[in-house]
């Protein structure tokens, strides 16, 4: 059992209606170092309220000790935590209970949805029996086929098609999306007062996001439950709940309303957190305001207020101890600061539902009014020269001509024989002109990153063409390959397993000069120059990349693909791996670089909020097909393909007035299979305008397969028989 | 139909096992020298008469014996031994002592070491997680043939310390024993715990290791975290959802090791005297009974594929996504 020690609970909390239904008190959760390690202080005094159907988000970026502090109130935590402070549920106390004490309450009373759906189902049960014993385990007295009845119902609430024989499947034949429906049917099963969602969406395509919060929202309305909902998106909390709570470094840092959160920030991380955000919205294209340096390590936090370090407005009084979250106006005074040094600390008591910060400047702040672009320095980013030519004028750097990517599908061990073709890449065309940047996007298996490899791979495509920089793929000799691989390099995803963790730094950057055989003198100087461009300290050139943070790791990454300055460089989702405030920084980096060295980018992403940020121009990809294409500013406000325009509509905006106000098309189902892609138009078995279509004209759309054509004046065109210019966001 | 197709499979496999035994104990034993010693000294035509009826005669091109060999081996008959019995016959009387032997020695190994190994994961760090860790890894560092002296040895020291014949350590059964059937087992059961237990060890300490490493992988999962939330105790959210997956690579692992056994059966029956199919192996080979060795091989190569076999049903049983395909 975890050990605890509890303070006592409120006894006359009991049996009253009006209490709260979650009630956690001055949490606090520790991993002790092994090996003489330091402790790590995950959770730092964490309290808060949830009232009976009340919708709580907790905020913050990864080790933050958002996911800690439920899972500690869950008693999920491995045995070795160390937890403290008060967790009431119903008013009943329930940290430091026994095992069997606890378990008895979860699942019944309190339940909860996990991140990744693809792990969090026992892969060896059918989804069936895996709800039936949720139902069972707290109910034994039901019988199995009353449990059965009962799983079955569950999954047809959640949008499981076909239930009752969906029920004898087994997890690894349900997509993600729907395996996400699967546990909120199991959290779902026995009515909790409390369902807490820790990243339910994360790990989801927006389309898919979409179809889950609403689904979130049906499962609070049909239980009552009240819910928590951790997340790092500041989109998905602005929707969906009614309070927020912003977490920094184990410590709530600002709590309110989710309208005060938002619209009047007092908190400087929460306000740099905002405007780290690329928007979906806003049109104008402002550089993102970057959070500098890193989260503090858990195990050595420095005296004083976590954030200091980090903070633009950071006075000498902040280090003196760290702020307790109080009202606006509360806090003391830095003369009481100064007269008492180390005074506060304090977590700041049970919540009051107030709006409370734990920022000595938030009564300034507040008094002078102050926003995100007021505290925080604005970045400047250079304008590029060739940006000033028309897009017409500059050279065509990369040509992608009817592309096709087949991969056979095959069956059987020894005779091995071609049972289908998945249609991965089915003729796309696109081109990318000198200090241009284009954006490709879709959800996960519409092909993106083949179509990037099938570039990168320098050969011969089985249909179509490929011209880099007037060469074409295919035609070139192992030289000539050579050489163009100068001219074309990669930024990949994960910037942990991108880099060798044997090599240090020095040995990454220089590598690829080394290859293309210069001298030892220039490439001392060459990467002494590369990690100043990317930020990063060239003293620091002899470290290994384990001793960097993940946006550092981006940099050095970043600094590879630059070493032989390529004219071209392809990214691959390369901030998706990072949080907010460091993907600022690695955002407005590429910005810079773009106009100072006259790079062109194709940028594949799944993020549209980034793809508007950066690019200038968009290709929106499904199932081996471009549907749109076109300059960012006419695609994003007057989207034609229904496709383009359910992908726009389905990703919150961190902003709650218009997040509350927008209709969101929420698209059906999950992406049909690339090896048997419906005839016609393949996006017609989910979209939403065929539905709407009259029979007759439905015909047209199964049996023509839609080409792109122009929707408006410029080059923007769309691939919908019935295109329609609809703004979304 | 899948498993169907693997039949096929493994009876294509035996029978190249055993024609690779046939051909190197053909080419490698010398029946002949049987004869060398013999007084009063056979003429060389008796000895080459004796040996064509054998089928061992190495005038014959062994082309012409292996046919031969072959021939009888499609009718099952594995040929005459260097004493002119039926192998057969022989083999008849060995196999039910081995398979005893094996059978039981894995049985209660892997159980017992599947589960020591989970329990020590759960307990990880833990007394008993050392404790059993110290003691596989002290196994497995012995040969297998200590292990089966020291067990004599301790069986000795105990009995003689207890005064009364508790283990005994020579042969399946005391010769002329005249108990009734409840006796005979007992003292059936008396012989077979040194050797039984003395295989058993091996597969326990190969066992606990790898079960322990696959628990560990398994018990952080996601799924088994979802158990719990669901409102299992961690002790049922343990062995319901995490052993269950964590037994599905031990499976595979089960044939490796069952080949490491077989070869441990052959001292174990020679060390207690036990007439099974191991020590006969030894035996034939001293002898120059090429047939008898085939005949050997061939049961292990059954054996081996036997437990492939049985490990692919229970893969299949268990991990329902091999099902599909």
């Amino acid at each position: 059992m975890t050990s605890t020690e509890t303070k006592t609970g409120d006894p006359t909390g009991e049996r009253n209606p009006e209490a709260p239904v979650l009630e956690v008190e001055d949490l606090h959760v520790t991993f002790p170092g092994v090996n003489r390690a330091p402790d790590i202080r995950a959770v730092r005094g964490v309290s808060y309220r949830l009232n009976r159907g009340e919708v709580l988000g907790i905020v913050g970026e990864s080790g933050s000790g958002k996911s800690v502090s439920s899972l500690a109130a869950m008693g999920l935590l491995p045995e070795y935590a160390k937890v403290s402070g008060s967790v009431r549920l119903k008013g009943k106390e329930i940290l430091g209970l026994d095992d069997r004490r606890l378990a008895e309450i979860r699942g019944r009373t309190i339940s909860m949805v996990f991140q990744d759906p693809l792990s969090a189902l026992t892969p060896v049960y059918t989804v069936g029996d895996q709800i039936i014993e949720a139902v069972q385990i707290h109910n034994p007295q039901v019988g199995r086929a009353k449990a059965r009845e009962r799983a079955v119902r569950l999954l047809e609430l959640v949008g499981i098609p076909n239930a009752a024989q969906r029920a004898g499947a087994f997890p690894h034949e349900f997509s993600g999306g729907m395996r996400q429906r699967v546990m909120i049917a199991m959290a779902m099963a026995n009515d909790p007062d409390v369902i807490i969602c820790d990243e339910p969406t994360t790990a989801l395509d927006v389309t898919i996001q979409a179809q889950v919060l609403e689904l979130l929202k049906t499962a609070q309305r049909e239980t009552g439950a009240a819910i928590v909902m951790i997340t790092h998106d500041l989109g998905v909390v602005a929707g969906f709940v009614d309070r927020v709570l912003v977490m920094y470094a184990g410590r709530p840092v600002e709590t309110g309303t989710v309208d005060e959160v938002y619209h009047r920030p007092r908190m400087p991380y929460t306000m740099g957190l905002l405007g780290a955000v690329p928007r979906l919205d806003l049109a104008e294209h402002a550089p993102l305001v970057p959070i500098k340096g890193n989260p503090p390590s858990l195990a050595e936090l420095p005296p004083g207020c976590p954030f200091a370090p980090r903070c633009p407005i950071a006075l000498p009084q902040c280090l003196a101890a760290e702020p307790s979250l109080l009202r606006i106006g509360a806090q003391p005074g830095l003369a009481e600061i100064d007269a008492a040094p180390g005074a506060a600390g304090e977590s700041g008591g049970p919540d009051t539902g107030e709006h409370r910060v734990a920022c000595i400047r938030s009564g300034e702040i507040d008094t002078e009014q102050w926003t995100g672009a007021d505290i925080y320095p604005l970045p400047e980013i250079p304008e590029g020269e060739a940006t000033r030519i028309p897009r017409e004028e500059r050279p065509v750097v990369l040509e992608v001509q009817d592309l096709v990517k087949h991969h056979p599908l095959m069956k059987g061990a020894i005779f091995k024989r071609r049972v289908g073709t998945v249609y991965a890449v089915d003729g796309i065309s696109f081109d990318i002109r000198e200090h241009e940047t284009l954006g490709l996007v879709g959800e996960s298996g519409c092909g993106k990153s083949t179509t990037l490899m099938e570039i990168l791979s320098l050969d011969k495509p089985a249909r179509g063409k490929v011209v880099v920089l007037g060469r074409e793929s295919g035609t070139l000799t192992g030289r000539e390959r050579f050489d163009i691989r100068r001219d074309l390099q990669v930024v990949f995803q994960d910037p942990m397993s991108a880099l060798d963790p044997r090599m240090p730094v020095f040995e990454i950057v220089a590598e690829p000069l080394r290859t293309h055989g210069r001298s030892r003198k220039e490439i001392n100087r060459r990467v002494r120059e590369l990690l100043d461009l990317v930020g990063l300290d060239a003293s620091h050139a002899a470290r290994y990349p384990a001793e960097f943070s993940g946006g550092q790791r981006q940099r050095i990454g970043i600094a590879r693909a630059l070493a032989l300055e390529p004219r071209v460089l392809v990214l691959d989702e390369p901030v998706s791996a990072l949080d907010v405030s460091i993907q600022a920084g690695v955002i407005n980096l590429l910005e810079e670089l773009q106009a100072r060295l006259g790079l062109a980018y194709l940028f594949v992403a799944h993020d549209l909020s980034v793809v508007r940020h950066l690019a200038d121009r968009v290709a929106v990809m499904y199932l081996g097909r471009i549907v749109e294409i076109g300059d960012v500013r006419s695609v994003y406000t007057e989207p034609a393909h229904p496709y383009t325009q359910a992908l726009l509509s389905a990703i919150p905006i961190p902003d709650p007035e218009k997040e509350r106000a927008r209709a969101h098309v929420v698209l059906e189902g999950d992406l049909p299979s690339p090896a048997n892609p419906p005839s016609g138009c393949r996006f017609r078995t989910r979209c939403q305008k065929f539905r709407a279509l009259t029979g007759e004209d439905q015909r047209r759309c199964l049996t023509e397969e839609p080409a792109l054509q122009p929707v408006s004046g410029g080059d923007h065109t769309a691939a919908c028989h019935y295109a329609e210019k609809r703004a979304v966001v | 139909m899948f498993l169907v197709r693997r039949l096929a499979n493994y009876v294509v496999l035996i029978f190249l096992a055993t024609t690779f035994a046939y051909l190197l104990a053909a080419t490698t034993l010398d029946p002949r020298a049987n004869y060398a010693e013999m007084r009063p000294q056979p003429s060389e035509e008796q000895v080459d008469a004796r040996l064509d009826e054998l089928n061992l005669n190495d005038k014959t091109p062994l082309a012409e014996r292996y046919a031969y060999w072959v021939g009888d081996i499609a009718t099952g008959d594995f040929g005459l031994s260097v004493r002119g019995t039926s192998v057969n016959e022989e083999m008849a009387r060995r196999v039910g002592v081995s398979l005893r032997l094996i059978l039981f020695g894995t049985v209660i190994g892997a159980t017992s070491g599947i589960l020591v190994g989970a329990y020590g994961a759960v307990k990880q760090y833990r007394f008993f997680d050392r404790a059993s860790t110290g003691a596989a890894f002290f196994v497995l560092s012995v040969p297998a043939v200590v292990i089966a002296i020291s067990l004599q040895v301790i069986a000795v020291w105990i009995n003689e310390a207890t005064g009364v014949r508790i283990f005994q350590y020579a042969g399946e059964y005391t010769t002329g024993l005249d108990a009734g059937f409840w006796g005979r087992l007992g003292n059936r059961i008396q012989h077979a715990v040194l050797p039984t237990l003395a295989l058993a060890i091996g597969q326990f300490a190969a066992f606990s290791r790898y079960q322990r490493n696959m628990m560990l992988d398994v018990l952080g999962s996601d799924f088994v975290r979802t158990a719990m939330a669901k409102g299992l105790t961690r002790r049922r959210a343990f062995f319901k959802h995490a052993l269950r997956t964590a037994l599905i690579p031990t499976v595979t692992y089960f044939t490796f090791v069952f080949g490491i056994m077989l070869a441990g059966t052959t001292f174990t029956e020679k060390i207690y005297g036990w007439n099974g199919m191991g020590s006969w192996v030894i035996d034939s080979i001293v002898t120059n009974d090429v047939n008898a060795v085939a005949a050997v091989s061939c049961f292990m190569a059954i054996c081996v594929m036997a437990a492939s076999f049985f490990s692919d049903i229970l893969y299949a049983w268990l991990d329902p996504r091999v099902r599909v395909s």
